[in-house]
């Protein structure tokens, strides 16, 4: 018999019941959400482990009700690997922003990578340095003004965007790397999926797993909350395609 | 056990096994690097943890993630390594996770060449990274010390959840020479696990979370934090003073020195008394703590201080501030990789005593 009143919406158990610091209209707390779902549904709270990077989700710890480390600048992949390689039956997910990851933090995540470190890697690409105050990022698109572009970001002296998602791909060690959006609700929806595989890409022991998530941060775009929206869409998606950029077979057949 | 002809890079390896060692994370670096060949070979065969990093940044910080679990871990490197470590190493004593710490110091600055040095006592002594914090210091000056002082440095690491350094040079860790290891403990295993300290990660099944972490946003929040790890370093200073002294009670000058400088600056000492001189000789093993109080009672006996480096003159800077200017402290050291002779220390201390002694 159904209760007249019935609870369909919820915080995920994993998410701790405190206010995050993220601007109004940034997705980090979509990706928080959809992480923690994730973890909820896979019931796995209680074996996995996170490393937070330095960046705006600096204090991820905080906002996740489970076991947390927080890493060196850049070095999260490193700490994580750490934590795997002594707890191997724990899940260990990292979660970094694009400075954290493709600027300081490349050497590590390439690595992690290439010895098919069974970690997931929730990476959020919003083309921008966003704790700093919105400098340029190694994903800033062409042109892009930022606080340490402000002309504009110049392809002559600081070169193209790094496309992480699809060089991690071409990694034989990596087993799992999407690209996904937080822009709208079918693409949310979407990311959730690539989030659940990720995690159970790690339960199978299959190797690296990483979604990477177009993200907003209207703050330092000097944009409204719907405008940093619709700049994902107009921007960010031609620059950085949608895409599964290495699914394993055995990946493919997961459910 | 008996002795057994032992190379200092891999009898501090074992050592380091021996002590329960569960995870190794290191980098190729001469003239440290058997350390991490002999992981290689043994930890895999004991079915523990042994993973060569992609750099020392990455090593100190898979160490960090280790250590966060409360296992026993290490790493190993040489000087320019060490200071690619320093981040690290700042973070894993703001996070108050313990660890060991190899360093086979070489020649220096940049570099430098890979023949012994001691050119890292400032960056490692004195803290190092970024911040106000301290390790606890171990210069072994022989293989067998290497072997003691890396056995008992995961015991200090864990009893006080700090970074423990056993900071030794090239000359101990090429040199072999007769010495004994110490019995296997035994180490965590599945089935077998240890008790998890109350801090570890291990995942937030049926308690509440852990987070190790080193950010205190709060001004207030850091200083207070700051407050409680100068407390532990002031226990640590209290309780974890280790030297080693010889004819000090009648000695007019009393020669310093620690590592491999301190090893050859005793033969010096032995010489010198054998002429008749009234020279003593006091060999600091642990250099974080520094034994000041020790030294400032024989500052009231003797009437100078010959420290003797291979540096330029960094642990006479301690050495000065426990005697405060009661008596001379003069320095001789050779750099770049040199290793003093006897008799140059032996001339050095005929000189000095031929001086006339302004106390």
């Amino acid at each position: 018999m159904l209760a007249e009143e019935e609870i369909v919406y919820a915080r995920p158990k994993a998410l701790s019941g405190v206010h995050t610091h993220y601007c109004p209209g940034c997705t980090h707390g979509v990706a928080h959400r959809l992480v923690a779902e994730v973890i909820d549904e896979l019931g796995i709270a209680g074996q996995t482990i996170g490393v937070a990077p330095v960046g705006c989700a600096v204090f991820a710890y905080n906002y996740f009700d489970l076991d947390f480390a927080e890493a060196a600048h850049g070095r999260a992949p490193a700490m994580a690997t750490g934590i795997k390689r002594v707890l191997p039956e724990h899940v260990v997910f990292t979660y970094q922003g694009d400075g954290d990851m493709a600027a300081i933090g490349l050497s590590e995540i390439t690595h992690a990578a290439a010895r098919g470190e069974n970690l997931t890697v929730i990476f959020i690409n919003n083309a921008i340095y966003g704790m700093t105050g919105g400098q340029m990022a190694p994903t800033s698109l062409p042109g892009q003004k930022t606080t340490s572009s402000p002309l504009g970001r110049d392809i002559e002296t600081t070169g193209m965007p790094l496309h992480m998602a699809e060089m991690l791909a071409g990694i034989p060690g990596s087993a799992y790397v999407v690209r996904r959006s937080l822009h709208n609700v079918k693409e949310i929806n979407r990311a959730k999926k690539a989030i659940r595989r990720a995690f159970q890409v790690q339960l199978a022991g299959w190797g690296f797993a990483l979604v990477e998530l177009l993200s907003s941060c209207p703050t330092n775009w000097g944009l409204s909350a719907t405008g940093a929206l619709h700049w994902v869409a107009t921007h960010m998606l031609p620059a950085y395609p949608l895409g599964d950029y290495k699914v394993r077979p055995e990946v493919e057949a997961l459910r | 056990m008996a002795k057994e002809l032992l190379k200092g890079n891999e009898a501090m390896a074992e050592a380091a096994i021996r002590a329960g060692l569960q995870a190794y994370f290191g980098y190729p670096i001469t003239p440290q690097t058997e350390l991490l060949e002999h992981m290689a070979r043994r930890m895999p065969e004991l079915n523990r943890v042994f993973l060569q990093a992609e750099s020392e940044v990455a090593a100190i910080n898979m160490v960090y993630g280790a250590a966060s679990t409360g296992v026993r871990v290490m790493t190993s490197s040489s000087s320019p390594g060490a200071s690619l470590m320093m981040e690290g190493i700042s973070y894993i004593a703001a996070s108050e996770v313990p660890c060991v710490i190899v360093d086979v110091m070489r020649g220096g600055p940049g570099l430098g060449n890979i023949a012994p040095a001691q050119g890292d006592y400032f960056q490692v002594v004195k803290g190092g990274g970024h911040g106000d914090f301290r390790s606890i210091v171990l210069a072994p000056a022989t293989v067998q010390e290497a072997i003691d002082l890396t056995y008992q440095a995961f015991d200090l690491a864990e009893r006080y959840r700090v970074v423990v350094f056993v900071l030794t040079d090239g000359n101990v860790g090429q040199l072999m020479e007769p010495a004994e290891l110490p019995p296997m403990r035994p180490v965590e295993r599945p089935g077998r696990e240890r008790r998890a300290p109350a801090w570890a990660l291990r995942g937030a099944a049926g308690r509440p979370k852990h987070v190790i972490s080193s950010i205190y946003l709060q001004p207030e929040n850091g200083e207070a934090f700051n407050l409680k790890l100068q407390a532990k370093f002031r226990e640590i200073e209290q309780h974890e003073v280790r030297y080693h002294e010889h004819a000090v009670a009648d000695a007019d000058l009393i020669v310093v020195g620690f590592g491999t400088a301190g090893r050859v600056a005793q033969t010096a000492v032995k010489q010198a008394r054998a002429v008749g001189k009234r020279v003593g000789f006091f060999r600091p093993i642990s250099l974080f703590p520094f034994p000041k109080p020790r030294l400032a009672e024989l500052a009231a006996t003797t009437r100078e201080f010959l420290v003797v480096e291979m540096n330029s003159g960094q642990m006479v800077e301690d050495v000065r501030l426990a005697v405060e200017g009661r008596v001379p402290v003069r320095f001789f050291g050779r750099m770049g990789g040199v290793v003093p002779y006897p008799d140059e220390i032996l001339a050095e201390i005929e000189r000095q005593l031929g001086q006339p002694v302004y106390a």
